[in-house]
């Protein structure tokens, strides 16, 4: 296995509220190969986010911090760096994509300026060369006219153009690390799928390693190449995205998967919620934070957390019980 | 309705910078002729500057020198709006007292807006720094303008240069406390954060990418400001503290002829006059520009107009 581009390592971040202290992510480990898809699952509140804004280094202290842990990119700490050694990395080897292409482009710049942004920022590319590259990009994400786009503003773009613009924008320094934060999520199902071949596509291109952050199981099933499930802040999961389909070793994962509308199965047959609801982080129950709502939870499982383990095929799980859960599925 | 409904997105379409600026004079001209009072408002305002500019040329009299044997003249084909106690030619003195209510305005204007801008934007990204400015802040705002401004001038003295000093003063605190609100909302929006995961450091984040998405509240207030600052000199003259007698500005001249209200109130009411259309030129401008800046607004206008 070569080195991993990315590597988080005990990752702890937390947010000081009214109502107490946000174990926001809480230990979490886990690494990207280069120009792997990697994704990052889990419903809202679980921590997803705030794992990306910690490698971006843009978690906003106060109220946020990084408590402990590692996270190295390329062999370097980036929770070591300065402020401007950060600001180097950001935009030239790690890009970001959020979640509302709506209000993610500033509405009184036009096109060109927000995409040069960067470029002006990381390069010493002329005027004119950064502007070329401006309009290279806008053609690569697959906006037609990128000359006349140029002189536009975000307004006279639909959401589908907007999310393209920033591809473009985030793709314009070639980064290692390409970080989609529930990219798709405001968009309508057809431009989904547009987006996401996007991504893959330029990604692939130049060997760019995506980290797609979603709730979308379906996104995963066809884009991921590696998968982790994170629940209150925690790691639940992490494998081969094809086997959290095929063998989900993780009862929350098995909650996940049967709420989720099937085309194979039978006509009629209700959806599966897990039930109970997710847990208030700032006071999580003892043990285990899944297992109120588990229904293979025993007596362990209330009283200790369970830490993630290798199983014998290889994947990583967090349960006590993950071996009758296996029988139990199978 | 019609008139209103079927006007072009003129305003609603962001032109490029280069073509913004030569279409501010051509959708101004269209605003304009879309509406009378704008149109009106806009022309006393021209009129105003004109004034401010040539007036001691134009003027036909030595407006600071007295004439004790025309005193007290009421209006006539000679001195159009009389003369006053010492004889002097009220027509005169009011235009050239344009220029003071014009400077004084202008300076403070600018001065405010350049300072509150400024500092507005700095503290609004240094915690301890945003805390302490904002208590200074709230002191100044805590004044009635007109009393601070007193008090300031009679620390430092009357004079054109100390009238300008002390309603900036409190002009600035005004600007400095709706920029940081804006800004500090601002900052929180999705693009300033995309701009930070682009590696934009925080001073360029703040010129390019806030500062041109407050500008329309700061050309409104600015205008706000113009008023409020000739009406306070106007003030400052009428109570004594302003510009020195001999020098003609419409509060001096007001208060010339308060002496005299009941047997030559010309000598107040004209410069009353020309104090009360300029402030009111000025005001309906900012609204007008309020109203073409704020998409929101824009909107309310269309369908009330259509609900006529």
């Amino acid at each position: 296995m070569t080195e991993p581009l990315l590597k988080v390592e005990n990752l702890q971040t937390q947010f000081r509220t009214e109502g107490g202290l946000v174990k926001a992510v809480d230990d979490v480990s886990f690494e990207v190969q280069p120009g792997e898809t990697f994704a990052l699952v889990g419903e809202s509140g679980c921590g997803k986010s705030v794992t990306a804004l910690s490698i971006m280094g843009l978690i906003p202290n106060p109220p946020g911090e990084i408590v402990s842990g590692k996270i190295e990119f390329n062999g370097v700490d980036l929770l070591k760096l300065s402020g401007r050694e950060m600001r180097e990395i950001r935009g030239s080897k790690i890009g970001m994509i959020f979640q509302e292409p709506m209000s993610s482009l500033n509405p009184v710049l036009t096109i060109q300026s927000q995409l040069t942004e960067a470029l002006r920022i990381h390069t010493d590319l002329s005027k004119n060369a950064t502007n070329d590259r401006a309009v290279e990009l806008v053609d690569m994400v697959g906006i037609a006219d990128a000359k006349t786009r140029m002189k536009q503003y975000p307004h006279q773009l639909s959401g589908g153009q907007r999310q393209r613009i920033m591809i473009a924008m985030a793709m314009s320094c070639t980064p290692q690390l390409l970080i989609a934060d529930e990219a798709t999520t405001a968009l309508d199902v057809t431009i989904q799928a547009q987006i996401l071949d996007l991504m893959k596509d330029v990604t692939e291109q130049s060997g760019t390693a995506l980290l797609i952050i979603t709730h979308n199981l379906g996104i995963v099933a066809r884009y991921a190449n590696r998968v982790a499930v994170m629940y209150a802040g925690q790691l639940r999961e992490v494998g081969e995205a094809v086997e959290m389909y095929t063998e989900p070793r993780h009862p929350y994962t098995i909650g996940l998967l049967r709420s989720v509308p099937r085309l194979d199965s039978e006509k009629g047959t209700p959806l599966a919620p897990i039930a109970g609801e997710i847990p208030d982080l700032t006071n999580l129950p003892s043990g285990c934070a899944f297992s109120p709502r588990c229904g293979w939870a025993v007596d362990k499982c209330f009283e200790e957390s369970p830490l993630l383990e290798e199983t014998s095929s290889g994947k990583k799980v967090a349960c006590f019980e993950h071996q009758s859960v296996a029988l139990n599925v199978q | 309705m019609a008139v209103i409904s079927d006007s072009s997105n003129e305003w609603e379409l962001a032109p490029p910078f280069s073509t913004r600026l030569k279409g501010m004079f051509g959708s101004t001209y269209r605003a304009a002729k879309r509406d009378l009072v704008l149109a009106a408002a806009i022309s006393v305002l021209l009129v105003g500057l004109f004034l401010a500019v040539f007036a001691p040329t134009l003027a036909r009299t030595d407006y600071e020198r007295t004439d004790p044997v025309n005193r007290m003249l009421a209006p006539n084909s000679h001195n159009w709006f009389g003369t006053d106690n010492w004889g002097r030619d009220v027509f005169d003195r009011t235009i050239v007292g344009t220029r003071m209510s014009f400077l004084v305005g202008f300076s403070v204007t600018l001065i405010s807006t350049v300072l509150g801008v400024g500092i507005a934007l700095v503290i609004s990204y240094f915690r301890i720094l945003d805390a302490v400015m904002m208590r200074f802040v709230d002191g100044f705002l805590a004044f009635p303008t007109i009393l601070l401004a007193l008090a300031l001038i009679s620390l430092i003295g009357p004079s054109v240069g100390n009238v300008i000093i002390a309603l900036s003063v409190t002009a600035t605190a005004g600007k400095i406390r709706l920029v940081r609100g804006a800004v500090l909302s601002l900052r929180e929006s999705t693009y300033v954060e995309a701009a930070k995961a682009v590696g934009v450091p925080i001073p360029r984040i703040l010129l390019l990418h806030i500062l041109p998405n407050i500008v329309g509240i700061i050309i409104v207030q600015a205008t706000f400001t113009l008023a409020s600052a000739i009406l306070a000199e106007a003030s400052l003259s009428f109570l004594g503290a302003g510009v020195p007698e001999y020098v003609p500005s419409w509060g001096n001249i007001i208060a010339t002829g308060q002496g005299y209200i009941q047997v030559g109130f010309h000598i107040s009411f004209f410069p009353g006059l020309f104090l009360t259309t300029t402030v009111l030129a000025v005001v309906l401008i900012g609204d007008s520009v309020r109203d073409h800046l704020d998409p929101r607004l824009r909107g309310r206008l269309k369908t009330t107009a259509a609900q006529q």
